[in-house]
C-alpha cells in the first residue's frame, strides 16, 4: 500500500480501537437467541406464510446486526453505507420482480 | 517522457470517496455481487417451492438440531473474527492469531458437521444423478421418494447448501492464510490427503476435497508472488467475507431447513 493507504487504514484501525469487547458478545447473545426463537417456532403449528414472514423478519434483523455490528458498516461514511446497501438492495428488488409475478401465476393456475 | 511524468506525480491523492483503503473497497464490491448469486440461488429455491406441487418437508429433528447446531458455530465464528479484528488494530499478534485458529476452528466444525448431514441425507436416498450410487443402498426411504418425485428438491438443496459450503471452505483457507501464512501450506495438503483418502469413492466429498489442494496450490503462488506479513487492514477484509458467509446462512437455514422441517 502507498502513504496514503497506510494513513486511511491506520485512522480505520483508529476508529475499531475505540470498541469495546462487550457489544460484540450482547450482539451475538442476540443472534444467538434469535436463532433459538426462529427454531421455537418452526414447532408451533403455524400457517407457512405467517411462519415465513416471522422467519424473514428475524433473519433480516438478524443480517442487520452482522453487517452493523461485526462487518463495521454503521461506523463507515454515509457514502459508503448508501452506495452498498441501496445497490445490493436495487438488485434484489429486480430479481423480485422478474422473479416471483411468474412463481405466484404459476401457483395460482394451479402446477400442471 | 509521458512516463517519467507519471513517475513524478507524489503518491499524495485525493481522500477516498469512502472514507477506507481500496482493498476494503475492493472486498466490498465483491461481497455485494457475491450477495447477488446467493440472492439468485435463494430466489431460484423460492421459485422452485413456490411453483412445484407437494414440496416436501423432510427435515426431522435431528436435521434441524444439527442446522441449528452449525448455525451457532458459524455465529460463535463470527464473534471470534470480530475478537480476532479487534486484537490486530491494539497490535495484540499473539491474540489475532489465536482468534483467527479459533474462528477456523468453529469453520472447520460446520464444514464437518455439514458433510456429515449431506453424506447421511445421500445414505438415506436424497440425491443427484451426477452422485455417483451408493453400494448396498436399499430404495425405500423417504427421501429416495422425494429425489424421484420433486428432483427440484434436491437439486436447489445441493446446489444452494454446496455453494455456501464452498464459500466456508474458502473462507477457512483464506484465515489460515492470514493467521499462519507459509505454514498453512502443508496443514492444507495434509487437510486434502486425509480428506480425500478417508471418504469413499461414491461419496462427492471424496471428489470434493480436491478444493482444498487446489486451494494449497492457489495460495503457494499468491504467498510466492507476493509474501508479506498481514497487517490489521489485511485481517478486516478476511473478517469481511467470514462474516459474509455467516449472513449468508442467516438466510438459508430458516428457508431450507426450517421452512422444511417435519412436523409431527
Amino acid at each position: 500500500m502507498d502513504t496514503t493507504q497506510i494513513a486511511i487504514a491506520e485512522r480505520v484501525a483508529e476508529q475499531h480501537r475505540h470498541h469495546g469487547k462487550a457489544l460484540f458478545f450482547w450482539v451475538w447473545g442476540g443472534l444467538l437467541l434469535m436463532t433459538a426463537i426462529e427454531v421455537y417456532l418452526t414447532y408451533q403449528n403455524m400457517p407457512p406464510g405467517k411462519m415465513l414472514t416471522i422467519l424473514l423478519g428475524l433473519s433480516f434483523v438478524k443480517a442487520a446486526l452482522i453487517i452493523g455490528y461485526f462487518m463495521h458498516l454503521k461506523y463507515e461514511v454515509s457514502s459508503m453505507k448508501w452506495l452498498t446497501m441501496c445497490s445490493v438492495v436495487a438488485c434484489l428488488i429486480l430479481m423480485t420482480i422478474f422473479f416471483f409475478p411468474d412463481a405466484f401465476r404459476i401457483l395460482y393456475l394451479g402446477v400442471k | 517522457m509521458a512516463d517519467s511524468a507519471v513517475h513524478d506525480i507524489p503518491s499524495v491523492y485525493e481522500p477516498s470517496l469512502f472514507g477506507t483503503y481500496s482493498k476494503k473497497i475492493g472486498m466490498w464490491l465483491f461481497l455485494l455481487s457475491d450477495s447477488l448469486t446467493f440472492g439468485a440461488l435463494l430466489y431460484a429455491y423460492s421459485y422452485g417451492r413456490i411453483s412445484t406441487a407437494g414440496w416436501p418437508t423432510p427435515f426431522h429433528s435431528e436435521s434441524i438440531i444439527n442446522a441449528t447446531i452449525m448455525t451457532a458455530f458459524l455465529l460463535t465464528s463470527s464473534l471470534t473474527m470480530v475478537l480476532a479484528v479487534r486484537a490486530s488494530v491494539h497490535g495484540d499478534a499473539k491474540g489475532q492469531r489465536l482468534w483467527l485458529l479459533a474462528t477456523m476452528l468453529c469453520g472447520t466444525g460446520f464444514i464437518v458437521l455439514h458433510g456429515r448431514e449431506w453424506s447421511n441425507l445421500i445414505a438415506e436416498g436424497l440425491t443427484l444423478p451426477m452422485f455417483p450410487k451408493v453400494p448396498g443402498h436399499e430404495a425405500a426411504s423417504e427421501f429416495v421418494k422425494v429425489s424421484k418425485t420433486v428432483p427440484q428438491f434436491a437439486a436447489t438443496f445441493f446446489g444452494l447448501t454446496g455453494m455456501h459450503m464452498l464459500h466456508v471452505t474458502l473462507g477457512v483457507i483464506y484465515l489460515g492464510v492470514v493467521a499462519l501464512r507459509r505454514k498453512f501450506i502443508p496443514i492444507l495438503l495434509v487437510l486434502w490427503l486425509v480428506a480425500w483418502l478417508a471418504t469413499p469413492v461414491y461419496s462427492p466429498f471424496h471428489y470434493g476435497a480436491h478444493v482444498l489442494l487446489i486451494g494449497a496450490i492457489v495460495c503457494s503462488i499468491i504467498l510466492w508472488l507476493k509474501p508479506k506479513v498481514y497487517d490489521s487492514s489485511d485481517v478486516e477484509v478476511a473478517g469481511l467475507y467470514w462474516h459474509f458467509v455467516d449472513l449468508v446462512w442467516m438466510f438459508i437455514f430458516p428457508l431450507v431447513y426450517l421452512m422444511s422441517a417435519k412436523i409431527l
